[in-house]
C-alpha cells in the first residue's frame, strides 16, 4: 500500500482513548410478547392416549424461572405409572403401529407437525414460561425447528426402503427416551419423529423442570387421531427416568442429558441387550485463526456461547484464538457483549432470558468462582438483572489454560473460556485435549485449513465459520464421552431401526 | 518483490483491514430486523429517524419550483405534527441556489449537493473539483462525492484515495460524504476495504455513503452493517468519528428503524444523531411522518395525506 497516510494515532496523542457508548438514549420499550400459552393448573401423563392421573397421587410444581412463579402442577410417575405406559406401547405396537404401512404412519407424523405449526406461538410461550429461554429463540428457533423435524422424518415413512441400500429395515418394537431441559420440545421431536417414522413405538420422559411443552404436544397427539399408546409420556425425577430406561418391555433406550447420567444409565443397562443411543455433554473448541473474518467470528463465538443461556450441549465454550488476534478478538467480544440484553425472557427484545433453575444457577456460580480462584481473568457487562428469578451475566474469562477447571468441565451456562494457540496443530491438539467430542467451530479465510480441521477434530459436528447450525437432515451426535449414536438424517433413523 | 497486478494489491488491502464473510454478516443483521420497537420508543425512534433524512431530489427534470417546494418540506415536514425538520435537501449543484434561496440563511437544514459527475464519476478529476469548488461557492453545506470505482477495481488504489484528498481540500468547510456506490464493488470485502481507504483522508464529521441511488442495488442491512463496523474500528483506532449515510432503497419507515437498531448496537449512543448518520431518501419522509400521525392519533390516515409519490413535495 504505497499510498497509506501515515498513522493518525501518532500525529494527535493528546486525544483521550475512544470509547463507544451504549447507553439509554433510545431505549426499547418493555414488547412482552402476548399470546395465550393455555396452560392447564395440572398435568397428568399421557398414557394410551389419554390422560392419565398419577397412581400415587402425587404431583409436583413446575416453576417459571424468570420470577419464581408456580406455572402448573405435574403428575410424578412411580413403578405402576411406567408399567401402565409400556404396556399401552407394547399393546399399540402389536396391533396398530407395528403393523401399519409406512406411508400410513407418515399421514399421523404430517398431522404432527402441521398441527405444532398452527399452535406455533403458544407452544412458542409456553416452552419460554417453562424454561426460560428468550422468545425470540423459541418462536425462531425451537418450534419452528421441532416441526421441520417431524415434517423430515414423515417424508421418510414410505421411504424407508432406501435408507440401508440393499438391507430391509424393520422397526424395533417399544423405545425408552428421556429427554433434557434446555430444548424441551426439541428434543422431544428429534426424539418422536425418527421413532414413529421407523414404526416404534414409545415411552417418553421429559425432564423435570420442563415437562408442559410435552404434554402440550400431547393433546395435538390426540388432535392428529394418533392411535392410543403409540406415543406416551410420563412425568417425574431422576427415578422415573432410571424406571424408563431400565423397563425389560423397552427394547432400545435413548438417552440425551449429562455424561455423569449418562454413564450411570450405561452401566445399569450393561448386558441387558437393549440398544442405546447417548447424547451427552460437550465442551467444544471454537477456534478462531487470524485470517478470519473477525467481526463475524465475534458474532459466531457470542451465538457459540450465549445461545439459550450457554444450555446447549454443543456449546462453543472453548475458544482457541490464534495469538496474533487475541487482543483483537477479546476486545470486540466485549463490546459485543455489552449490547446483550439479558432479562425477561417473554420480552422480544431478550438476547439472553433466565437460567433454568436454582439448581443449575449454583452449578454455573460455582464453576465461575472456580475460575476466578484459579487465576482466571473475568469480565461481565454491567447489565441489569432482574430481582426475581434466576439469571446469569454472560461471562467471560481470558487467560484460561488447558489445566483450569473451567476448561475441562461442562459449564452449561453462558460462560466463554479463552484459550491461545499459537499453530494450526497446537490448535488440534488443545481442542481434543478434552474427554468430550460433540462438536467444534473453526473460523478462517482458508478452505484447505478447514477440510484438515474437519478431518483431524474428534467431534461429531464441526461448523465452519459458523456455528449451532441445525438441521433435521444432518445427523448430530459426539465422539467419546459425549455419546454415540445420530440424531437427525439418514444415520438418525438407522438407530431406530433392524435390518432384516 | 510483491506482484503489481490489482489482485495482489486488493489482496495486500484485505490483509490490512481484514476480510467479511458475507453469511454471517447477513445472519447478524437479521436480527436486528426482530428487534420489536414499541410505544414511546417507536415515536422517539420515528422523530429520531426524521431528523436523519437528507432529503432527495435528483433528476434530471428537476426545477428550481421542485426543489421550493422540496426546501419547504424539508423545513416544515407536516404542519400540526409538531415533526423535527429533516437534517438537509440533497440535489444536483446547478439546484443549489435555488435551494439556498428557499431555505434562506438562517435555517438548520442543511444543503447538500452531489457533485464530482455524479453518478458516475466519469470525468477528469479538474472538471469534477471546479464542480465541487461551484457547488460551495453556490452555498453547499455539504458535499456528496462519488469514488473512482473504475480505479478501485483495477487496483489503483493510491488514485482513490489521492482524489478523495483533493475533494476533501476542495470542499473547505464543507462537510464530505464520500459515495462508495456498493453495488458496483459488489463484494462486502470491497466495501469495507473502501471504506478505509476513504477514512484515512476524511476529516471528522465526514461521512460515508453506501450509494447513489442510481444503481440497482443501494443500502442494505448487510452494507451499512460492514460500513458501520469500518467506522466503528477506525474510531477506535484513531480517535476520529466518521459519520454514516446509507441511501436509496429505505422506503419505509419500519426500515429505518432497522436502520438505526445496527447503529444502536454497533457504534451506540454518540452515532444517534444526524451530525452522524442520515438517510439519503426522497419517499421514506412521508411514511415516518404516517407512522408519527398514527401513533399520536391512533389511526392511519387516508393514503392521499402522506403521498407515496416524492414527487408531490
Amino acid at each position: 500500500m504505497p499510498t497509506l497516510t501515515p498513522d493518525r494515532k501518532t500525529t494527535r496523542p493528546s486525544r483521550p482513548a475512544p470509547e463507544l457508548i451504549f447507553g439509554d438514549l433510545w431505549e426499547f420499550d418493555p414488547a412482552p410478547e402476548t399470546a395465550d400459552p393455555k396452560l392447564k393448573p395440572r398435568y397428568d401423563f399421557f398414557i394410551n392416549g389419554q390422560f392419565v392421573p398419577a397412581k400415587s397421587g402425587k404431583y409436583f410444581d413446575s416453576v417459571n424461572p424468570a420470577n419464581e412463579q408456580k406455572l402448573a402442577e405435574i403428575a410424578l410417575a412411580g413403578k405402576d405409572d411406567v408399567d401402565a405406559a409400556y404396556a399401552a406401547a407394547h399393546k399399540a405396537f402389536d396391533t396398530t403401529w407395528g403393523k401399519m404401512p409406512g406411508r400410513e404412519r407418515a399421514k399421523y407424523i404430517y398431522r404432527i407437525a402441521r398441527l405444532l405449526q398452527d399452535r406455533a406461538r403458544e407452544f412458542a410461550v409456553a416452552e419460554t414460561l417453562d424454561g426460560g429461554k428468550p422468545i425470540k429463540e423459541s418462536r425462531d428457533f425451537d418450534v419452528p425447528m421441532a416441526a421441520a423435524h417431524f415434517f423430515y422424518h414423515a417424508g421418510w415413512a414410505d421411504k424407508l426402503e432406501y435408507v440401508a441400500p440393499g438391507r430391509r429395515v424393520a422397526p424395533l418394537g417399544v423405545v425408552g427416551q428421556v429427554i433434557p431441559w434446555n430444548f424441551p420440545l426439541l428434543m422431544l421431536a428429534w426424539k418422536l419423529a425418527p421413532a414413529l417414522a421407523m414404526g416404534n413405538c414409545v415411552v417418553l420422559k421429559p425432564a423435570e423442570t420442563t415437562s408442559i411443552t410435552c404434554l402440550k404436544l400431547a393433546e395435538i397427539l390426540q388432535d392428529a387421531d394418533l392411535p392410543p399408546g403409540v406415543v406416551n409420556f410420563v412425568t417425574g425425577f431422576g427415578e422415573t427416568g432410571a424406571a424408563v430406561m431400565g423397563h425389560p418391555t423397552a427394547v432400545k433406550v435413548a438417552f440425551t442429558g449429562s455424561t455423569e447420567v449418562g454413564k450411570i444409565i450405561m452401566r445399569s443397562l450393561a448386558g441387558s441387550g437393549k440398544k442405546m443411543t447417548m447424547e451427552l455433554g460437550g465442551k467444544a473448541a471454537n477456534i478462531v485463526f487470524d485470517d478470519a473474518p473477525i467481526d463475524q467470528a465475534v458474532e459466531g463465538i457470542v451465538n457459540g456461547i450465549f445461545f439459550n443461556q450457554g444450555h446447549v450441549c454443543c456449546a462453543g465454550s472453548r475458544l482457541l484464538v490464534h495469538e496474533p488476534v487475541a487482543d483483537k478478538v477479546i476486545t470486540k467480544l466485549k463490546t459485543r457483549i455489552k449490547v446483550l440484553r439479558v432479562g425477561d425472557p417473554i420480552d422480544k427484545n431478550t438476547d439472553i432470558g433466565a437460567i433454568n433453575s436454582r439448581e443449575q444457577l449454583k452449578k454455573i456460580s460455582e464453576l465461575v468462582d472456580s475460575g476466578v480462584k484459579e487465576g482466571a481473568e473475568i469480565f461481565q457487562p454491567a447489565c441489569k438483572l432482574p430481582t426475581k428469578g434466576f439469571y446469569f451475566r454472560p461471562t467471560i474469562f481470558s487467560n484460561v489454560s488447558m489445566s483450569h477447571r473451567i476448561a475441562r468441565e461442562e459449564i452449561f451456562g453462558p460462560v466463554l473460556s479463552i484459550l491461545t494457540f499459537r499453530t494450526v496443530d497446537e490448535a488440534i491438539e488443545k481442542a481434543n485435549n478434552t474427554a468430550f467430542g460433540l462438536s467444534a467451530g473453526v473460523w478462517t479465510d482458508k478452505g484447505s485449513r478447514i477440510l484438515k480441521m474437519s478431518t483431524e477434530l474428534k467431534a461429531g459436528v464441526v461448523w465452519a465459520n459458523t456455528y449451532n447450525k441445525f438441521d433435521p437432515t444432518s445427523p448430530f451426535g459426539g465422539y467419546k464421552e459425549s455419546g454415540f449414536g445420530r440424531e437427525g438424517g439418514r444415520q438418525g433413523l438407522l438407530d431406530y431401526c433392524k435390518l432384516v | 518483490m510483491l506482484a503489481k497486478s490489482p489482485h495482489a494489491a486488493l489482496t495486500r488491502l484485505f490483509d490490512e483491514v481484514g476480510t467479511v464473510d458475507c453469511v454471517g454478516v447477513e445472519e447478524r443483521v437479521a436480527k436486528y430486523t426482530t428487534r420489536s420497537i414499541k410505544k414511546v420508543s417507536k415515536v422517539k425512534g420515528l422523530r429520531l429517524a426524521t431528523s436523519m433524512v437528507d432529503l432527495t431530489t435528483l433528476e434530471g427534470k428537476d426545477t428550481p419550483g421542485k426543489v421550493a417546494s422540496l426546501c419547504q418540506k424539508a423545513m416544515h415536514p407536516h404542519p400540526g405534527l409538531e415533526a423535527p425538520q429533516v437534517a438537509a435537501v440533497c440535489v444536483y449543484p446547478s439546484m443549489v441556489r435555488h435551494a439556498r434561496k428557499a431555505l434562506g440563511s438562517d435555517t438548520a437544514v442543511r444543503i447538500a449537493s452531489v457533485a464530482t459527475a455524479f453518478p458516475s464519476g466519469q470525468t477528469s478529476l479538474r472538471t469534477r473539483l471546479a464542480e465541487v469548488k461551484a457547488a460551495v461557492a453556490d452555498g453547499a453545506d455539504e458535499i456528496d462525492m462519488v469514488i473512482n470505482r473504475g480505479a478501485f477495481l483495477a487496483g489503483d488504489f493510491a488514485v482513490v484515495q489521492d482524489e478523495i484528498a483533493a475533494v476533501v481540500e476542495a470542499c473547505g468547510d464543507c462537510a464530505l460524504k464520500v459515495i462508495l456506490e456498493v453495488s458496483e464493488l459488489e463484494t462486502y470485502d470491497n466495501i469495507r476495504a473502501a471504506s478505509f481507504l476513504a477514512m484515512r483522508v476524511m476529516r471528522e464529521g465526514d461521512f460515508i455513503k453506501t450509494s447513489t441511488g442510481k444503481t440497482s442495488l443501494n443500502a442494505t442491512l448487510g452494507n451499512n452493517q460492514v460500513m458501520l463496523e469500518a467506522i466503528r474500528d477506525f474510531y477506535l483506532d484513531t480517535g476520529i468519528a466518521i459519520g454514516m449515510k446509507p441511501a436509496g432503497g429505505i422506503r419505509t419507515a419500519k426500515q429505518s428503524l432497522h436502520f438505526l437498531t445496527a447503529v444502536k448496537e454497533t457504534l451506540g449512543d454518540a452515532w444517534l444523531t444526524n451530525e452522524r448518520y442520515r438517510f439519503g431518501a426522497s419517499s421514506l419522509l412521508n411514511d415516518l411522518l404516517r407512522q408519527l400521525e398514527k401513533e399520536k392519533t391512533g389511526a392511519y390516515q387516508a393514503p392521499y395525506y402522506f403521498s407515496e409519490a416524492a414527487e408531490s413535495y
